[in-house]
């Protein structure tokens, strides 16, 4: 397997930073550019900006915020948040985004991920996929960050996007996301064995122990923190150090 | 004093990233979407995500091979970029066989599905790993390669990569589960990073200082 990577999450409204708690209720942190900065200088492996209102407004006004991160920092660019066509991805990886993440749009229409893997590589395509537990081992698909049901079984869901085209999966736990207590490591394992494609844990890190059980019992290929790193609970070198010296390969910086 | 640069759109990829970041490493960058200011370049990048095939289309649209291959005859310095590094080789072998630039020997092949234990890793090949000397141990200094840290990591996304036929022609591996993989190649002032220098933080920026030195 890959390096794990260390991701910056970081959610967007307008022009700010937000977090929120189970996808939802939401404190305006501030100015991205300044979190995404700092956090390239502490050595983030990527970032991920998601326009958290984008699909119920329908509108994706994230251009402006990737084209500043993608200026300065030169790391890879995850962008998602109402993203619905193939001339919105590619006016995202003009402005600098790398990949795409794809969540309400690609449930509506399938065909969607394999036009965008088409055009601009499978790895350009993330699946996007917020998970909320229904019954033990069985999570539901749900879209517009966390709110509309889709009776969509997550495991059958990401088995279809990758034969579909997805390159990668942003798997977010809505159960566990903002609560710091930790990831849904059955989650995290139940998608990861059955793609062959990598996929990044997000929603619950709280500390560093978190992150080592996600990928030694979930099988995660990279997390996405946001809440510890954005309310500065905990840096990210002290994450790389930890995940270091529980034996986990991580890029040295 | 900041250098010349022709970065070579072709129709593939994110070119705001790669323009950036030789701007920021001193670089004067003018970007060609035609055949024209290539010939006439001080040094070329040829950048590019995405599939073999779309990459040598779209070069052939614009009429930009011929002109990218007598650049690269003329021995000013080149440099390929993912796909851009791919196109330089014979042959590539996604959704069918293809012909490169055929600059260097060898073939473009699928990342092998399984580590060199037989078992599965995640295919496309994402993340960062580490850049090792191949064992013809050719020098780094003087290279694209050059003052780099030790263990150098820089970033990889990419579901083929290069073989090249000539050892020689390698100047850095990476190892992904056992499996070795042709990060970047050079032949003469033309060079190929499998890898992406302007995704690769510091490391990366200094790979393209140094290629704006060459």
């Amino acid at each position: 397997m890959s390096n794990l990577r260390l991701i910056a999450r970081l959610d967007i409204k307008g022009p700010n930073l937000i977090k929120g708690v189970h996808l939802e209720g939401l404190r305006v942190m501030g100015d991205p550019q300044q979190f995404a900065r700092e956090y390239y200088e502490q050595g983030a492996d990527e970032l991920i900006y998601m326009d958290i209102v984008a699909s119920l407004y329908g509108r994706n006004s994230l251009t402006d915020i990737v084209r500043r991160a993608a200026h300065d920092i030169f790391v890879p660019l995850t962008v998602g948040g109402g993203v619905r066509s193939v001339e919105d991805v590619n006016a995202l990886l003009r402005v600098g985004a790398d990949k795409v993440a794809i969540n309400t749009a690609a449930i509506a229409r399938p065909e969607l991920i394999t036009e965008v893997a088409r055009r601009y590589g499978s790895q350009c395509m993330v699946l996007s996929v917020e998970a909320k537990r229904v019954a033990p081992g069985r999570w539901e698909a749900y879209t517009d960050n966390g709110r509309e049901k889709t009776a969509l079984d997550v495991v059958d869901w990401v088995r279809k996007a990758e034969r579909l085209g997805a390159g990668e999966i942003l798997l977010t736990s809505v159960d566990q996301e903002g609560t710091r207590k930790g990831f849904d490591v059955a989650l995290v394992h139940a998608v990861a064995s059955v793609v062959s494609i990598p996929v990044i844990a997000s929603g619950g890190m709280g500390s560093p122990e978190h992150l080592v059980e996600v990928v030694n019992a979930g099988g995660a290929d990279a997390v996405a923190m946001a809440d510890c790193l954005h309310y500065r609970r905990i840096r990210l070198p002290e994450i790389r150090a930890a995940a270091l010296e529980a034996g986990l390969r991580v890029r040295k910086t | 004093m900041s250098r010349a640069v022709t970065v070579v759109d072709y129709g593939i990829g994110n070119l705001y990233s790669v323009t950036r970041a030789l701007e920021v490493c001193g670089a004067s960058v003018r970007l060609t979407a035609s055949h024209e200011h290539i010939e006439d370049a001080e040094r070329v990048v040829l950048p590019g995500v995405g599939a073999f095939a779309d990459g040598m289309i779209g070069l052939a649209q614009r009429g930009q091979a011929d002109p990218i291959r007598r650049f690269i005859e003329s021995g000013r310095p080149f440099l390929g970029i993912c796909v851009g590094m791919q196109l330089l080789l014979d042959v590539g072998e996604e959704f069918g066989e293809h012909a490169g630039l055929g600059i260097l020997p060898g073939r473009v092949t699928p990342v092998p599905a399984t580590g060199a234990d037989g078992r599965p890793h995640r295919i496309p090949h994402i993340g960062w790993n580490v850049l090792v000397p191949p064992p013809s141990a050719p020098d780094w200094g003087g290279s694209i390669l050059a003052s780099l840290p030790a263990e150098p990591a820089v970033y990889f996304v990419h579901s083929f990569a290069p073989v090249p036929a000539d050892e020689r022609q390698r100047l850095a591996d990476c190892y992904y589960d056992g499996r070795r993989i042709s990060a970047s190649v050079r032949a003469g002032n033309a060079y190929g990073c499998q890898f992406h220098p302007e995704k690769s933080g510091p490391a990366g920026l200094q790979i393209l200082r140094n290629f704006l030195q060459i």
